[in-house]
C-alpha cells in the first residue's frame, strides 16, 4: 500500500512543479495575493467568465435557501404544485416540534463536546506529533512516519467492525468518548504540522534555546508552539468541520438516546418523521454551528484548503 | 501494532528535567522524542491501526452483533457467502456505476471552474468562499435536503422538469434516475473543493511557461491543453486517487436518500458502503462485514496501485519524448 500510493499521494499540490520558488505560505494562512500575480496566469475575466462562476454560486448556495423556505413552511404548503419558493411563517414553529421530535437540543451539545474535544486533542497531539517528526533526531522516524503516511490514504471506515467489537467490550456503546477518541487519530494532522514546522521553524531557533539550556518541553512551549499557532488554527478549522460532519462511526456507535447531529438527521430521515418541513428544520439547525464558523473564518478555510488539504 | 510498540518504547512520563547535568540529562534528550510522539502513536495504534489490521482476521470468523466477543472460525466462509449473495454484486456495481457518474462530472466541472477562478477579477475571495459552502455541510444534511429536491411527487426538481415538457421523474425506484440523485449530492459537496484544489495547482504553474506558449502563438484553448493540463498532472491523479476512495466508501447519501439501509426496494442504489453496513448492523453479521470492508480495501488498493501506476507510465513516455 505504501509504495504505490507514497509518490502520488504526496498531499502538496501547492508546489508539485518548483516547490522552492512557491513554499505553502506557512505564516501567513490565506493565499498570498502576490504569489498568485507571479505564478500561474493573470488574464482578465470577461463576461462570460462571470456568467458560469454566477450560476456556480447560485448551484452552491441554492440547496441553502431551499433549505430555509422548507423549513419556514407546512407540509401542506411543500405539497402545493407552483412550489412556494419564499420563505414563510412557520420557521419557530418547526423548530419546535424539531427539537422535541429529535431531540435536537442535546444533539448539539453533544455535537459541540465531541467535536471540542476532537479539535483541541488532536491539535495538540498532531503538534507535538508534527514537531517530532519535522525537528528532532532519533531512531526509527523514518519507518515511523512511514506508517502514519502509508495509513493516511486507508479510509478509517474500513475498520469500524473490530473498533465497534473494541467499544462493545470497553462498554463504550452509546457513549461519547467512543467517538472523540478514535476521532483523536489523525495522520493527516501530523503529516500537516510536520510540513508547516519543516517550513516555519528554524533550526537555529531550536539550537539556540538548547545552547542557553532549554529542555525540549521547554522548547516546545515556549518556541513551537507560538511559530506553529497559525498552523494549529488551520488544523483546527478542518477538524471542527469534519468531526461535526463526520457521518459513518457516530451512527454506528451512538444511539438516538446520545445523539451527535448527523445521528439525529439520520433518525429524521429515517422515515419516521413524516412532515418534510419539520425535517428541513432539523437539518438547518444541524447546519447553522458549521455555517457559522465557515462564514466567520471562510477566507482561513480556502487558504488550508488550498495549502494542500486532504478530505477528511 | 506490534511494530509501533517496539519502535516506540515505554516512553518515560515528560517529567521536569533534572537538576543535575550529565547521563540524565543525556538520556531525556534521547527519550523525549518519543514521548512527543507517544500520545498521537498510542491512540494511532489502538483506534487506528489495529482495527484496519484486525479487520482481516474477524473476517475470516462468525461474530455475531449481539454477542461481539464470542468468535466461531469459518475460514473463508464469509468470503465464499459473500461471493455467493447476488446483492454482493449489485453493490459492486453500484460503487462503480455511482463512482463513475459522480466522480467524471465532479472532477471536469471542477476544472472548468478553477481555470475560471484563476481569472483576475472583483470579488475573487467571495467566489472562492462561495464555492467551497457546499464543503461545510454534512453528508446528512445535503442528503435529506436534496432527498426532499427530488421528490418524486412535489419535488422542486420534477416540478422544475415539467416546466419544460418533462414527465416526472421516479427519482428513487428508477435505477438510473436514482444513481444520478445520490450523484448528485456527491457532486454538490465536493466540486468547489476539487476546483479549488486545482486552482491552487494551476497557481503554482511557473508564469513564463504561458509567455512562451503566447509567444509561439497558441490560443487560449492550446495553452490550456498544452500548458495548464500538463501542469495540473499530479495534482489531477490526486484529486482522481481521493475522490475514488471516497466513492469506493460511499454511505451517507444513498442511506438517507429515503432512509432505507438496502439501498432501495431492490437494491438499486445500494453500494458496498451501504450493503455493509446492511450485514452488520442490520441483519447482526459482523463477521461478514468485516469481509466487505476487506473486499473494499482491496479494491482501493487495486485502484490506486493502477492510477499510480498509469501517472507513472505517462510521465515516463513524456520525459522519454
Amino acid at each position: 500500500m505504501t509504495a504505490p500510493t507514497a509518490p502520488a499521494a504526496t498531499p502538496a499540490p501547492t508546489g508539485p512543479t518548483d516547490p522552492a520558488t512557491t513554499p505553502p505560505a506557512p505564516v501567513r494562512a490565506r493565499v498570498p495575493r502576490r504569489g498568485a500575480r507571479r505564478a500561474g496566469r493573470t488574464l482578465h475575466a470577461g463576461p462570460l467568465a462571470y456568467a458560469i462562476l454566477i450560476v456556480a454560486v447560485l448551484f452552491s448556495a441554492f440547496p441553502f435557501y431551499w433549505t430555509i423556505v422548507a423549513a419556514s413552511r407546512s407540509n401542506a404548503d411543500l405539497a402545493k404544485v407552483p412550489p412556494a419558493l419564499l420563505p414563510g411563517p412557520n420557521l419557530i414553529k418547526n423548530f419546535e416540534a424539531v427539537l422535541e421530535e429529535a431531540d435536537i437540543g442535546k444533539a448539539l451539545l453533544n455535537s459541540l463536546i465531541v467535536s471540542g474535544s476532537i479539535t483541541l486533542g488532536t491539535v495538540l497531539c498532531c503538534t507535538l506529533a508534527g514537531f517530532a517528526f519535522a525537528k528532532l533526531r532519533f531512531r526509527g522516524r523514518g519507518a515511523l512516519l512511514a506508517i502514519t503516511v502509508g495509513t493516511m490514504m486507508i479510509p478509517p471506515q474500513l475498520g469500524v467492525i473490530p473498533l465497534f467489537m473494541l467499544i462493545a467490550e470497553l462498554g463504550w456503546v452509546n457513549q461519547l468518548q467512543a467517538v472523540i477518541l478514535p476521532g483523536l487519530v489523525s495522520a493527516f494532522g501530523v503529516f500537516f504540522m510536520r510540513q508547516y514546522l519543516t517550513q516555519a521553524l528554524p533550526d537555529e531557533l531550536i539550537e539556540a534555546a538548547r545552547v542557553d539550556g532549554a529542555s525540549t518541553a521547554r522548547i516546545f512551549w515556549s518556541i513551537v508552539v507560538p511559530i506553529a499557532r497559525p498552523g494549529m488554527a488551520v488544523l483546527g478549522l478542518l477538524t471542527f468541520m469534519a468531526a461535526w460532519n463526520d457521518f459513518f462511526w457516530p451512527v454506528v456507535a451512538l444511539t438516538s438516546s446520545e445523539p451527535t447531529v448527523q445521528v439525529a438527521l439520520r433518525q429524521l430521515g429515517g422515515g419516521y418523521v413524516h412532515d418534510q418541513s419539520v425535517i428541513m428544520a432539523g437539518t438547518l439547525l444541524g447546519t447553522l454551528p458549521v455555517l457559522l464558523v465557515f462564514g466567520l473564518l471562510g477566507r482561513q478555510i480556502v487558504g488550508g484548503i488550498m495549502q494542500g488539504a486532504v478530505k477528511g | 501494532m506490534t511494530l509501533t510498540a517496539s519502535e516506540s518504547p515505554a516512553p518515560p512520563r515528560p517529567v521536569p528535567p533534572p537538576a543535575r547535568r550529565g547521563s540524565a540529562r543525556r538520556a531525556w534528550q534521547t527519550f523525549s522524542p518519543y514521548a512527543y510522539l507517544a500520545p498521537f502513536f498510542t491512540l494511532f495504534a489502538a483506534f487506528g491501526l489495529f482495527p484496519l489490521i484486525y479487520t482481516a482476521f474477524v473476517s475470516l470468523y462468525r461474530v455475531e452483533l449481539q454477542t461481539p466477543g464470542e468468535m466461531e472460525w469459518r475460514g473463508l466462509g464469509n468470503y465464499t457467502a459473500l461471493f455467493g449473495d447476488e446483492y454482493f454484486w449489485t453493490s459492486l456495481r453500484n460503487t462503480f456505476t455511482i463512482g463513475v457518474l459522480s466522480t467524471v462530472p465532479q472532477l471536469v466541472m471542477a476544472l472548468g471552474l478553477a481555470h475560471l477562478l484563476n481569472y483576475r477579477m472583483r470579488g475573487r475571495t467571495f467566489l472562492r468562499t462561495a464555492v467551497l459552502l457546499p464543503y461545510a455541510t454534512s453528508v446528512a444534511a445535503a442528503t435529506l435536503v436534496f432527498a426532499q429536491l427530488f421528490g418524486r411527487d412535489f419535488g422542486l426538481v420534477n416540478y422544475a422538469l415539467g416546466l419544460v415538457g418533462i414527465d416526472p421523474v421516479d427519482w428513487q425506484n428508477g435505477t438510473v434516475a436514482s444513481q444520478i440523485a445520490v450523484s448528485t449530492v456527491v457532486i454538490w459537496r465536493w466540486t468547489g473543493y476539487n476546483a479549488l484544489i486545482y486552482l491552487a495547482g494551476m497557481q503554482s504553474i511557473p508564469h513564463e511557461l504561458y509567455e512562451a506558449a503566447a509567444m509561439d502563438g497558441a490560443s487560449r484553448w492550446r495553452q490550456f491543453f498544452h500548458v495548464t493540463l500538463p501542469g495540473l498532472r499530479p495534482t489531477i491523479v490526486f484529486t482522481v486517487i481521493v475522490s475514488t476512495i471516497g466513492a469506493t466508501q460511499l454511505f451517507g447519501e444513498p442511506l438517507l436518500l429515503e432512509g432505507s439501509i438496502s439501498g432501495g426496494i431492490s437494491h438499486q442504489y445500494q453500494t458496498l458502503g451501504l450493503y455493509m453496513y446492511e450485514q452488520g448492523w442490520g441483519f447482526f453479521h459482523l463477521g461478514r462485514a468485516a469481509a466487505i470492508a476487506w473486499v473494499m480495501l482491496l479494491l482501493i488498493v487495486v485502484i490506486v496501485g493502477a492510477n499510480a501506476l498509469i501517472a507513472r507510465r505517462r510521465s515516463r513516455k513524456e520525459a522519454g519524448r
